[in-house]
């Protein structure tokens, strides 16, 4: 069983969840692939090679080790991807941990307009509408998406440090 | 009416004026300058200099209007936040001194919002450092990866129809002599495409219609080659819109 999961995890595109591995694999609890998975994590990581399996928004996915960058990079001859500006990344700081947010609350935050910004991580994928917050104005509610997981490395939104540590930062440099 | 322009013009610097208009906002905001301003200085975050800030604040504010830079409102809003917490600090609080000890500073609020950015600011250094790592790993290169570091777009239905229609019109144009209608299937012509696909990586769209000696001709490879994207093993993309569109083979998942 773990060979196969191996081997759907390099032929798929996005991250595999557990709950897909049940489709493949029915006779079996989620239980047993979740422990196989673990097995499989554990023991495709524990061996030195080029690759390695990670926990990406709640699925698997392999990838190539990261401190092996600066050769992959010769070899593709491609520059880092286009970076997030400050704007943005600060503006999706807002939105990740204040999630559902308005515009105008990401604006009280960061005292000034977010609209371009805001833009964006929307044409990225980064940000997605949950809604409209049931007020004046019903304004639109955003809140970050599984490609802002992907995008980030991340497992699920817990992943990320709580936001007293940067407060307590802030305080710590102010 | 004249002073009314001449205020306009002092908020928005016309850009006819010095040739340039910097949007400075794009990057940061006042909340930005105001905690540049407290590290630079070192100053006590609970123990605000005020007038000493606002004076640094408006400074800033003469300099890059100066410079010509487009301030959004809300540096005029801090502006005169801060200019209304220096007047209430200069307010005698005497006769409230005893009856309501405990007034609040006026500073707190700004307090506040300065430690609440510098939070956020902190987790978007976080998020800059993450996106870092992320870009030093690759996961299997996505089937779209064509030339190095290079957006390309998709390509709509119009663009395509627009295209097939320059392809007609250039035949017409230069209207070969008909030879004889030889008979040519779809079927047929997507053999041909697979089989030119064997050799080649991808091909220009315009250049694909050259073979073709009728009109039908034409629509057999148009079509064969619709059929050929449905079925996924080709893919047509152009570096920008409008821009000649190319045909590529898919490759298979490796």
């Amino acid at each position: 069983m773990q060979a196969v999961m191996e081997a759907i995890i390099y032929v798929a595109d996005d991250p595999v969840k557990a709950e897909q591995f049940k489709e493949v694999f029915p006779e079996e609890g989620l239980d047993e692939i979740e422990e196989a998975l673990k097995n499989l994590v554990d023991s495709f990581n524990a061996r030195p090679g080029g690759m390695m399996i990670r926990e990406v928004a709640g699925g698997y996915r392999m990838t190539t080790r990261p401190e092996h960058h600066e050769r992959i990079r010769a070899y593709l001859k491609t520059r880092p991807n286009a970076k997030l500006s400050m704007a943005a990344l600060e503006t999706l700081a807002v939105i990740a941990y204040k999630q559902p947010v308005t515009l105008a609350e990401v604006l009280a935050i960061r005292g000034k307009k977010s609209s371009t910004a805001l833009q964006t991580l929307l044409e990225r994928k980064l940000v997605a509408i949950l809604g409209r917050k049931q007020v004046v104005g019903r304004p639109i509610l955003y809140g970050t998406s599984r490609e802002f997981l992907i995008h980030f490395g991340l497992r699920n939104l817990s992943d990320l440090p709580t936001l007293e540590e940067f407060a307590q930062m802030a305080g710590e440099q102010l | 009416m004249e002073t009314g322009e001449d205020l306009n013009q002092d908020f928005q610097p016309s850009s006819e004026s010095s040739g340039i208009t910097i949007h400075l906002d794009a990057f940061q905001g006042p909340l930005d300058l105001l905690l540049h301003l407290i590290k630079k200085e070192e100053i006590d975050i609970w123990n605000i200099p005020i007038a000493h800030i606002t004076e640094q604040y408006l400074e800033y504010l003469q300099t890059m209007k100066d410079l010509n830079i487009n301030l959004a409102g809300e540096w005029l809003m801090m502006a005169a936040t801060l200019i209304y917490i220096k007047s209430r600090m200069l307010v005698p609080q005497e006769q409230s001194a005893e009856a309501q000890p405990e007034e609040e500073d006026p500073r707190t609020e700004l307090v506040y919002q300065l430690l609440e950015h510098q939070k956020f600011k902190n987790a978007a250094e976080m998020l800059y450092t993450r996106e870092e790592v992320e870009n030093a790993i690759w996961n299997k290169p996505p089937a779209d990866v064509l030339e190095e570091g290079q957006d390309v777009v998709a390509v709509t239905l119009f663009d395509l129809l627009r295209a097939f229609h320059e392809v007609v019109q250039r035949f017409e144009a230069q209207r070969v002599m008909e030879v004889a209608q030889e008979e040519v299937t779809i079927e047929q012509k997507i053999v041909d495409i697979r089989t030119l696909f064997l050799v080649h990586d991808k091909i220009l769209f315009s250049s694909f219609f050259s073979e073709a000696r009728s009109k039908r001709h034409l629509i057999v490879i148009f079509l064969a080659l619709l059929e050929l994207v449905r079925l996924h093993e080709v893919w047509l993309y152009q570096k920008k819109a409008f821009e000649e569109i190319q045909i590529c083979k898919v490759k298979e998942t490796a």
